[in-house]
């Protein structure tokens, strides 16, 4: 464990900096999501910029690319102060970004999506020659085979980054802005990727580039910059840190979520849920899920860590029936789920609470009362009509237990804040009387006290003998809460650890190792083993 | 949000927004009531029994239409086949009454009594409305693409049943059993036309059905999110199915009781009801997006159409100028709506 001794202020070697942020700090109603943050962008190098969720990566980059504005602090680029107020004017001094989720018209071809918005005009009409051989000579550039006509529909999630890069380098880029590029794609298509980065580099294109798979930073970084909880934490040039020190930087925190009482759990040994082998084929090739195992056992809080990508939400999809192309068995309280058809999987008393509320999880025509009703309606039919008193019975008794603040059951869901939605949501799941409760991030998008709160009701819900699985990818919460942590890594278990055992360290390892034996030096077989749960005390 | 009013200057404007809401909620009322009022004042025929009874004889064609038509809409799809079921339906009962139903193989003609008659033409709009969801459930076909398939399908086929004929004369022979089909058109109890008691009928079940099931409320569910529905446990495509077969039934009913009042079935019956029906749910508040609108709503913006069609004529409005008002008054129907959307924001914002 080597320890660099990286400087709390960046010495600036001005001609070697293309683009400088200097103390900046930007301020949201209720939080401070950048406190005097300094970052160098070096010209011609992979620039990278690590930290935990929430510690203001993405703050900083939309800041960068004239997304956002910044409270306060200044941006130098070429040592001359700039101003970027929106995207366009920080495009044409030469930022641009990829953003993680890839803004491309799939219905047009590549051209198209190269030059939209900026179309190269012949008296007022788009002159396709034009266009695609100026495209045609960028993918030449990047040594890509592709044909300019191609629809971007057609394109792998690889080839389509291409064409955002492609995009940018038409802009003349000198800085491009990456946001966890690699997230999506295959192993081929990352080292494809890493080819383009370093042609850019040589070409020299600044690099910033942002992702959690510590090992593939430390592969391609130059610089690596940490931010931890808004603030700056370290800079240093890759070559001299690794692994151990930038975990360290990422979480040397003080601030903790309240624990869970580990002693008072009386844990039955009863087993609700067994995974067997549960494996789901990734479009294409390759796998999204690879043989994951587990046990879930009455009144336990298993929590499933992992990056982006690592197929957490995948594995509750699959424990839903969302995928039908999964194989491998699935044993809800002693009854294998074989194709059942999500109905029966909330009947038989598995529910899931989905990451995204807005999408998956409201209806937002309905009020507060028809969502917390919606996935239980049967238990209030009267002959074939919904009881209103029983339905109102229902609810109300849920908007007490879970303190939702309410005006009225029947106002519009869209007026409750996050926090409030996402207990909304939880309330629907609970009135369809699980026995298994699926959580995907289930404080994601809320504030600090109805986190806390979200966590409470977790909690009793053990206690009163409920199986719980959530996953999260915040490391303060997989430590505090759960009985088992189970790391999940490209699809792979790569990790378990009882609470007592865990640490932060072992879990970002685990998360960004390829396979456990990486990790742990234990054969796969070895792993079903490793996987039943100790008693804990 | 960044109003920087005093607290009680805030709240009368919240109360004002509060009532502003409640007004537009009620527009389609609102502007039944004044239409009624405009054609009163101006010709003395309209507000009497006899002619409201007639009003709301012809609006009962379209509403029972209408409130299939709500099903679907609410689902966020939409049935553009309606017309043509009508048509085939008012075929059918005619050539079931003319003819009989022929079977070749036992070579003889079975002739139904009426109330089977009935049934049986129900029966052939639900089929109707089965294909509909299936090509939309099963093959993914959009729902405006699909009905329009069977627009043109259901269309040729009630011009086939007599090639291109009409069935005239539809009282039914006494020596066959099937007399009396005439009475769904022109017959009346306790004084008012079998036709209104349908459309009340079926207004009521919708209600019913609509805000007082399961089955309702999935249908706005599905309508509103369907991801998330489906995720709750809805079976989101058995209930689209579900919705496409109420909304062919509904058009069955409108062409039996068509046919029934002209005595006779001719194979353009209904064409452009369709039209008709989804102006009757969207004047009725119910958003074309889904998730969003009521059975009430519909049966009132049906009636705004036909008080606007009846005083229209009995003022003597050319057919032309009636159109162009019809259409104008559909489009302020829709535009309120963006209105009352924002306003709700407004209000939703401001209590915060």
């Amino acid at each position: 464990m080597s320890s660099p001794s990286p400087s709390t202020q960046p010495d600036i070697l001005q001609n070697d900096v293309i683009l400088a942020a200097e103390s900046i700090t930007k301020v949201f109603p209720g939080t401070t999501a950048l406190d005097g943050v300094y970052f160098n962008v070096y010209r011609g190098k992979v620039n990278v910029l690590v930290g935990e969720n929430g510690a203001g990566k993405s703050t900083l980059m939309k800041i960068l690319a004239g997304v956002e504005l910044p409270t306060s602090g200044r941006l130098l680029m070429d040592g001359h102060e700039v101003t970027f107020r929106n995207t366009r004017e920080a495009s044409k001094a030469g930022v641009g970004i990829i953003y993680q989720e890839l803004n491309l018209f799939p219905n047009l071809n590549i051209a198209e999506n190269i030059f939209a918005g900026r179309e190269i005009t012949r008296i007022d009409v788009v002159d396709h020659g034009a266009q695609e051989k100026l495209a045609r000579k960028i993918l030449d550039r990047l040594e890509q085979p592709l044909s300019p006509r191609m629809l971007v529909s057609d394109l792998r999630m690889g080839q389509q980054q291409i064409v955002e890069i492609a995009k940018a380098l038409s802009q003349n880029v000198r800085v491009l802005i990456m946001d966890e590029p690699t997230s999506a794609l295959t192993a081929a298509e990352t080292e494809a990727l890493f080819q383009i980065i370093a042609d850019l580099k040589a070409h020299g294109v600044a690099i910033v580039y942002i992702s959690h798979k510590l090992e593939e930073l430390l592969r391609i970084g130059d610089h690596i910059t940490v931010l931890r909880d808004g603030k700056f934490a370290a800079e240093a040039p890759a070559a001299d840190v690794d692994i151990t020190w930038i975990i360290e930087k990422m979480v040397g925190r003080t601030v903790r979520t309240p624990s869970r009482a580990h002693g008072a759990v009386k844990h039955s040994g009863k087993e609700l849920l067994r995974v067997q082998d549960l494996t789901l084929p990734r479009e294409g090739k390759g796998f999204t899920l690879r043989r994951v195992s587990f046990s879930l056992y009455e009144g336990e809080i298993l929590a499933i860590y992992g990056l982006m990508g690592a197929g957490r939400t995948e594995l509750f999809e699959c424990l839903m029936g969302l995928h039908t192309e999964a194989t491998g068995e699935i044993t809800l309280a002693g009854k294998v789920l074989r194709h059942a058809p999500i109905f029966d999987r909330i009947a038989s008393g598995i529910t899931l609470v989905p990451e995204d509320r807005q999408r998956l999880g409201l209806v937002q025509q309905l009020s507060v009362a028809q969502n917390i009703a919606l996935a239980s309606l049967r238990h209030y039919l009267r002959s074939f009509w919904i009881s209103d008193r029983e339905e109102h019975d229902a609810v109300t008794r849920m908007i007490k237990e879970l303190a939702i603040k309410v005006r009225s059951p029947q106002q519009p869901i869209t007026s409750l804040s996050g926090g409030n939605q996402q207990k909304v949501v939880v309330a629907k799941s609970l009135l369809t009387r699980p026995k298994v409760l699926l959580l995907d991030e289930p404080t994601r998008g809320i504030d600090v006290g109805a986190k806390a709160e979200i966590f409470q009701i977790i909690n009793r819900l053990a206690n009163e003998g409920l199986g719980i699985l959530f996953v999260s990818s915040e490391l303060p919460e997989v430590l505090a809460i759960p009985d088992r942590i189970l790391v999940l890594s490209r699809g792979r278990v790569t990790g378990a650890f009882g609470h007592s055992e865990a640490t932060e360290e072992l879990l970002v390892r685990a998360s960004s190792a390829h396979r456990q034996t990486d990790l742990l030096g234990v054969e796969e077989t070895g792993i079903r083993d490793h996987l039943t749960p100790e008693m804990h005390n | 949000m960044t109003t920087a009013l005093s607290p009680s200057a805030e709240s009368a404007s919240v109360s004002r927004l509060t009532i502003g809401v409640f007004l537009f909620r009620l527009r389609a009322f609102i502007a039944l009531l004044i239409l009624m009022g405009i054609f009163t004042l101006l010709t003395r025929a309209f507000f009497t029994t006899e002619n409201l009874i007639i009003l709301v004889g012809q609006t009962a064609i379209n509403a029972i239409m209408a409130v299939g038509m709500t099903f679907v809409i609410l689902t966020g799809g939409i049935d553009l086949s309606v017309g043509s079921t009508v048509g085939l339906a008012a075929m059918v009962s005619g050539l079931l009454i003319d003819r009989g139903l022929e079977l070749p193989m036992f070579g003889i003609v079975v002739y139904f009594n009426v109330p089977a008659i009935i049934v049986l033409v129900l029966c052939l709009g639900i089929l109707v409305g089965a294909f509909n969801g299936l090509l939309v459930t099963r093959f993914n076909v959009a729902p405006f693409i699909a009905t329009l398939g069977t627009l043109y399908v259901a269309r040729g086929l009630a011009q086939l049943s007599n090639g291109g004929a009409t069935f005239p004369n539809l009282v039914g022979n006494p020596g066959l059993g099937n007399t009396g089909f005439p009475i769904l058109g022109a017959g009346t109890i306790l004084g008012i036309p079998i036709v209104i008691w349908i459309m009340i009928l079926f207004t009521a079940l919708g209600w019913f059905v609509a805000g007082k099931t399961p089955f309702g409320r999935q249908v706005y569910a599905v309508g509103g999110n369907e991801r998330a529905a489906e995720l709750s446990g809805i079976y989101v495509q058995r209930i689209k199915m579900v919705v496409y077969m109420i909304c062919g039934m509904c058009a069955a009913m409108t062409g039996l009781v068509t046919a029934s009042q002209l005595v006779a079935a001719h194979p353009a019956t209904g064409e452009s009801y369709e039209l008709n029906a989804i102006a009757a749910v969207v004047l009725g508040g119910t958003s074309l997006a889904g998730g969003r609108g009521t059975i009430w709503g519909t049966l009132i913006g049906a009636l705004v159409i036909g008080v606007l069609t009846n005083g229209l004529v009995l003022l003597g409005v050319q057919e032309f100028w009636k159109k162009v008002i019809t259409g104008l008054v559909i489009i302020l129907a829709v535009v309120l709506d963006q209105l009352q959307a924002r306003l709700q924001q407004r209000l939703a914002l401001k209590r915060g």
